[in-house]
């Protein structure tokens, strides 16, 4: 059996020798999650705003739905997006199957209610705080809404990074919508799923302790940044 | 100072359209929540000017009277009427909720609000600063100031706008006895500049030291409506001859 | 705000941004994982300069994307479903392009006795006489395909026994592997995969040598005039260079520890 040990200097001799295959994959999959976590900040962060602030008929309704699509299990979204991107589905002109790009869509579907739905509690509590004080002050609902996105900073931090984990993380859809294809669109999480099935355990745990690590760099790295917010505004 | 107009108790005859005065009137006010009726029929009349103090035991509306004087409650029924001047009134609540950033960005981002011309913000700031005593900290973050600190941070941030209608409430309840001077001391120079003030307190000494004129609620309504002085000195209606021993005992 | 807008609008141009002409080719996992690919294909790409993108799933799922018209070639293992493929029009011609054989593996100390088997059908007999566990891919791969016409030859129904010694995973040969060496469980696998794997621990080939156990793999370009989407010139210049002298020398010429994996057979 292939023990751990194996993994942790498989691990390292990748690291140290800069292996040039383990550096493509590392990029593409930071640029496929950062893209994707992007978008999905862009998107999801006003829509978890709109829920948490907004008042128009099927609000609820609309919370309850975001909230569930966080368990969209990860297959079913690569199927959905596979049947959509495919030459015999409707998007088949964007010619988007096995690139980056249906990757980047893929992680996007996942990680948009994941962002949506934590902005929008950790803005209704906001809202609740800052409410009152705010329309005494005659903000107008935009500058309301703007004040509410910039004070929820710490938030939507963390919600930021509960969709990078999700989206760094993530494996069956972007396998079947990527297509694992070697140079093109194989990542970290693919590549674990490749070593595995040649049997190459050691090299696929190594890929794993990589990844972890990245991870915890990243997380770092943000949390670091809250932490300098934090002392901005508390002293 | 003025005798301030007393209005009688309740008074139904608001069918008619008010007359216009320079004034706040307040008109048969009402305001439910979940059936219970929590303002009955408010009336009451100010003077344009001054300081008035709204006291009374707790749950009897003072502060959602306040709350639908400064637009931010909707009442159910009734009428306010507020001279043109006075149509964008601020209020400044017990506990202060400041953003979580600087002071002076604070105080900007009230500016901003106020639709302050954008160059004409940095001395408004610098005026704000220097009125609150608060100049030094302009750079501390406003969540990490004392609780007088951070009263007067959101008094300052109130009058940005340059209201000329103050709403008070209860701004000295959560303060050491140096703060509430400091906040009293804030509120004088205000009504002095000319701006009405309307406070609600617990504290009869304080609206004793700043109001001209006493209006007393009870269960909803304005059973009592005087100038400071004869309000404290010969109070009229039960409630608040109650109200006013029981404030003798618990503040000598 | 901005700067995020600007990052995503980068790097989806970055993605954009793309290659020279290139081909997808729907595959078996086998000739993926064995490493064929790797050893092959720079060769190809050299003397053609085109790409090939391989997209490694099963038989099953290969054909089924290809119906999809999700890629240019077809490279797999289950005559007959290929010489349906071709029958129903979304494939232009099915070419032999090189086999090797299907093997059992199981515990070096085998309990079933495989070793004393003469021909695949007593050898699965023994291990559902023995009760010992079978692991099947249960996937629709050209291996599972074969594996069921093997157990129906040997009159075994291993439906009744499906979930008892008779164990489905569902998944890839790489996984069904790993599931059986956990397991001490035995079950048939392509020789190429078998050589390339590496988490044996103390598995053996137990069983192989029978003439059913032969394994061809089929190449197919896909119908233009089913998928007018398919880079058939391409995919034409990949068919014909895979059964050329020099591609299947290329095949020819791929070992892993000294044994070839794949025999090049072409006509």
């Amino acid at each position: 059996m292939q023990t751990f040990a194996d993994s942790f200097s498989t691990a390292f001799g990748l690291i140290v020798t800069g292996d040039p295959i383990l550096y493509e994959v590392v990029g593409l999959s930071l640029q496929v999650t950062f893209s994707a976590v992007a978008m999905a900040v862009l998107v999801g962060g006003p829509l978890g705003a709109i829920l948490a602030i907004g008042r128009f008929p099927g609000r609820g309704i609309l919370s309850v739905v975001v909230s569930a699509l966080m368990g969209l299990p990860p297959v079913v979204v690569g199927l959905g997006l596979y049947m959509a991107l495919s030459q015999s589905g409707p998007f088949a002109v964007f010619e988007l199957l096995y690139t980056p790009m249906a990757m980047i869509l893929a992680q996007f579907i996942i990680v948009t209610p994941i962002i949506a739905a934590i902005s929008r509690q950790v803005l209704s509590d906001l809202s609740l705080e800052y409410g009152e004080t705010l329309r005494a002050l005659r903000a107008t609902r935009a500058q309301t809404i703007a004040t509410l996105l910039w004070e929820a900073r710490p938030g939507l931090l963390t919600a930021t990074l509960a969709g990078l984990g999700r989206a760094f993380a993530e494996v069956g859809a972007v396998m079947i919508v990527g297509g694992n294809i070697n140079h093109v669109t194989r990542v970290m999480t693919t590549s674990i799923a490749l070593e595995t099935s040649k049997g190459e355990l050691a090299m696929a745990m190594g890929l794993g302790i990589i990844l972890l690590i990245l991870s915890f760099g990243i997380n770092a790295a943000l949390m670091g940044v809250r932490g300098t917010q934090r002392a901005r505004a508390y002293g | 100072m003025a005798e301030p107009r007393i209005i009688p108790f309740p008074d139904h005859d608001t069918q008619g359209k008010t007359v216009t005065s320079d004034g706040i009137k307040v008109q048969n006010l009402y305001l439910e929540r979940d059936g219970q009726p929590l303002l009955r029929g408010v009336n009451l009349g100010l003077n344009a000017t001054g300081v008035t103090a709204l006291i009374g035991p707790n749950g009897a509306g003072k502060s959602l009277l306040l709350k639908c004087i400064a637009g931010i409650l909707q009442p159910d029924g009734g009428s306010i009427d507020l001279p043109e001047t006075q149509r964008f009134p601020a209020l400044v609540f017990q506990k202060p909720v400041l953003l979580r950033r600087s002071v002076r960005s604070n105080l900007l981002h009230a500016l901003k609000l106020a639709k302050v011309p954008r160059k004409l913000r940095p001395g408004r700031l610098a005026e704000l600063l220097v009125l609150a005593d608060l100049t030094r900290q302009s750079e501390a973050p406003a969540r990490a100031l004392s609780g007088g600190e951070q009263q007067r941070l959101a008094m300052v941030r109130a009058l940005a706008a340059k209201p000329q209608l103050l709403l008070l409430d209860e701004p000295t309840a959560s303060l050491d006895p140096a703060a509430t001077s400091a906040i009293e001391e804030l509120t004088k120079r205000t009504a002095h500049a000319g701006v009405k003030v309307i406070l609600v307190t617990h504290n009869c000494a304080q609206a004793r030291r700043l109001a001209d004129d006493v209006a007393f609620l009870s269960r909803g309504q304005v059973t009592e409506h005087s100038a400071a002085e004869t309000f404290f000195a010969d109070p009229k209606s039960d409630g608040a001859r109650a109200y006013l021993s029981s404030e003798l005992i618990l503040q000598p | 705000m901005r700067t995020i807008a600007l990052s995503v609008a980068f790097s989806l141009t970055a993605t954009m941004a793309c290659c020279g002409p290139f081909i997808v080719v729907q595959s078996t996992t086998s000739t993926a994982n064995s490493g064929l690919y790797d050893a092959i294909l720079p060769q190809f790409e050299a003397e053609s300069g085109i790409e090939a993108r391989v997209v490694a799933v099963g038989t099953g799922q290969a054909l089924n994307n290809a119906r999809n018209c999700d890629g240019d070639v077809l490279l797999v293992h289950a005559k007959s479903a290929e010489e349906q493929f071709v029958a129903e029009g979304y494939g232009t011609e099915r070419f032999d392009v090189m086999y090797n054989d299907f093997i059992i593996v199981g515990p070096g100390v085998d309990p079933a006795h495989l070793n004393d088997a003469e021909n695949a059908s007593v050898a699965l007999s023994s291990i559902s006489a023995t009760g010992e566990t079978f692991v099947s891919r249960g996937d629709e791969s050209g291996t599972h395909q074969k594996e069921r016409a093997l157990w129906e030859v040997a009159g075994i129904d291993t439906e009744e026994n499906n979930g008892d010694w008779y164990r489905e995973t569902g998944s890839g040969m790489g996984a069904t592997l790993n599931a059986a060496v956990a397991m001490g469980a035995y079950t048939m696998t392509d020789r190429a995969t078998w050589l390339a794997f590496g988490n044996r621990n103390t598995h053996e080939i137990l069983f192989e040598g029978d003439p059913v156990l032969f394994n061809q793999y089929g190449i197919i370009a896909v119908n233009p005039e089913v998928c007018p989407n398919v880079r058939s010139e391409q995919a034409q210049v990949f068919v014909d260079w895979m059964l050329s002298d020099a591609g299947q020398s290329a095949i020819g010429a791929y070992t892993r520890d000294g044994e070839q994996l794949f025999f090049p057979n072409a006509d």
